[in-house]
């Protein structure tokens, strides 16, 4: 046996030990953090569930209703945002990784989509407002899906370049060896590799929205009744909270607490789902 | 294959006969003449005037230590280089008497014609049907029985007909190298190319895979002119007939493989060959 320096060793155990626990604790303390976050927001939200909050409107002051026109206001607003903001991410993101690569057009534009991404989202709904409630006159659920489409659109870029960096050039080659036109490699080859991270990508971005408040705030406002109407302020499920959260009706606060009931179940099941596919992803490759 | 014997004897039993040499020389036409071909990385020069033929209907080796540029020498001839900006070649390339560097020269077409096999297994992700139907569309409108027969003639001219015929609608990714380097040649074949150019199509293979991927070049000769990258000499002995030495971007001999292997003329081919240096 040589002659090992054991005080040193024990020493860098002992400092391993402490780390360890350290880590356990931060870990710990994150998760019963998030825990307490669910738990609260069940315990308070559930006892509201009921029929009315999926049929009714919301309801003045005082009175019973539901949730009906913020929840269709927020399916409204979330499609219409995924629907402008995913094509266009991805035709952005599709050129970045296959024609642009390396060039200077391509650098810009993934440092301003960068920028984009980390851009707090109230000034994005004061944007909105500048150029489309202010030209308009008037709030519109218009107005607050393409706020809305403006948050999707960075998220979507940089998926869908990464993925799409990440299928390898070889799989290139050897569409094009066949004789397949560009575009015909990266619509049948490159899209097919890329597409479980492609549509996590979108999941997310989705996710990202459904909470959003302030751009919401600034663009499509909100609505005490039920409105179809994409030209006029609509309802929607963040504003809701904040309004009714912050008002001193009982009523009111327990319909905050179920709206955020919804949004958190929603957003946890879109994580999920992304979640799940890219581990799908993984595993195949 | 013959049951009881070993498979790797069984499956390169062809090779193992005599080739005839007054009958390779008797009716040869060249496929591709390379003429006096330089290839430029940016400003280096990796080919430095490279002439040969490449013989209708005949396997074609080249071999050479690593970066001698053969692979270089093989992306050329479908041009696939030209995926890459800052890569450029010069001088001519007469394919069925046109030349193929011209810049008119369509790309696509000219890749459906002269069919390409890489290092790697580079199935796409999608079922084994699909990667073999994914060339026949690009080309040609069949109708779905024909498409079947089609592939299922690709399949078993690639040798693997009997592996996968329960599962074509399974995941190309799931077959071993072997199989997926099988399923490539298939779906280069599929297209009826003229030339197939293969880019040291064993390397990453198994002994027995190998032998596999052998056997079906020495059936696919045939029919189509074969030109192969290759570092393993005995494989070039195997399946070549003509056989090309390159050493740093220049062609040191070009002959019969019998002639190359045996009587080289060169010193240069002769060290190589028995291991002096490479």
């Amino acid at each position: 046996m040589q002659n090992f320096d054991m005080g040193r060793y024990h020493r860098r155990r002992r400092l391993s030990s402490l780390l360890m626990i350290g880590s356990w604790c931060a870990a710990v303390a994150g998760l019963a953090i998030l825990g307490l976050i669910l738990f609260t927001l069940f315990w308070r939200g559930v006892g509201g569930l009921n029929l009315a909050v999926f049929t009714e409107s919301t309801p003045p002051p005082g009175a019973a209703g539901g949730l009906l026109n913020a929840i269709f206001g927020s399916v409204m607003m979330t499609v219409l945002g995924t629907a402008l903001g995913t094509p266009l991410g991805i035709l952005a993101g599709t050129w970045m990784a296959e024609y642009g690569r390396n060039s200077r057009l391509a650098t810009t534009i993934r440092f301003i989509n960068d920028i984009l991404l980390s851009a707090p989202s109230i000034v994005i709904g004061l944007f909105v407002y500048e150029v489309m409630v202010v030209t308009m006159g008037h709030f519109s659920a218009w107005a607050g899906g393409c706020a809305l489409a403006l948050l999707v659109l960075p998220v979507v870029v940089r998926t869908t370049e990464d993925m799409l960096l990440l299928v390898p050039d070889g799989l290139r080659e050897a569409a094009s060896a066949l004789g397949s036109p560009r575009w015909m490699v990266i619509s049948k080859v490159c899209y097919r590799a890329a597409k479980a991270g492609m549509i996590t990508g979108v999941l997310l971005a989705v996710a990202r929205v459904t909470g959003e408040t302030a751009p919401l705030l600034f663009t499509a406002l909100n609505n005490q009744f039920m409105s179809t109407d994409m030209n006029a302020p609509m309802a929607n499920l963040p504003v809701v909270i904040f309004q009714f959260a912050l008002s001193p009706y009982p009523e009111w606060q327990q319909l905050a607490w179920t709206a955020a009931l919804l949004i958190t179940v929603t957003v946890l099941i879109l994580n999920i789902v992304a979640r799940a596919l890219s581990s799908t992803r993984l595993k195949k490759d | 294959m013959n049951e009881s014997a070993p498979m790797t004897v069984g499956t390169q039993r062809p090779h193992l006969q005599p080739r005839d040499p007054a009958a390779n020389r008797a009716s040869l036409t060249e496929k591709i003449s390379v003429r006096d071909v330089r290839f430029y990385y940016g400003d280096f020069l990796a080919l430095k005037g490279i002439s040969m033929p490449i013989y209708d209907k005949k396997v074609t080796a080249l071999i050479g230590p690593s970066g001698c540029g053969k692979s270089t020498l093989l992306r050329i001839f479908n041009r696939m280089y030209d995926l890459y900006p800052k890569q450029r070649a010069d001088g001519e390339i007469l394919f069925e008497g046109k030349n193929l560097l011209d810049p008119k020269q369509d790309l696509n077409l000219l890749r459906a014609r002269v069919g390409m096999v890489f290092q790697k297994p580079t199935p796409f992700p999608m079922s084994i049907y699909d990667n073999i139907a994914f060339g026949i569309r690009l080309y040609e409108r069949v109708p779905k029985s024909e498409l079947d027969d089609r592939v299922e003639t690709a399949l078993k001219r690639g040798a693997l007909w009997d592996e996968v015929k329960d599962k074509l609608n399974q995941s190309g990714l799931g077959l071993s190298g072997g199989q997926q380097q099988r399923l490539c040649i298939a779906r280069s074949i599929a297209v009826r190319p003229d030339v197939l150019l293969l880019d040291e199509p064993t390397s990453a293979l198994d002994p027995i895979a190998t032998a596999k991927v052998e056997e079906l070049i020495y059936q696919l000769k045939s029919d189509y002119t074969i030109c192969i990258v290759t570092h393993n000499m005995q494989q070039a002995a195997r399946v070549a007939d003509f056989t090309a030495f390159m050493y740093l971007g220049e062609l040191i001999e070009f002959g019969e493989t019998s002639q190359v292997f045996t009587k080289p003329k060169q010193p240069k081919t002769e060290d190589y060959i028995t291991g002096r240096f490479g």
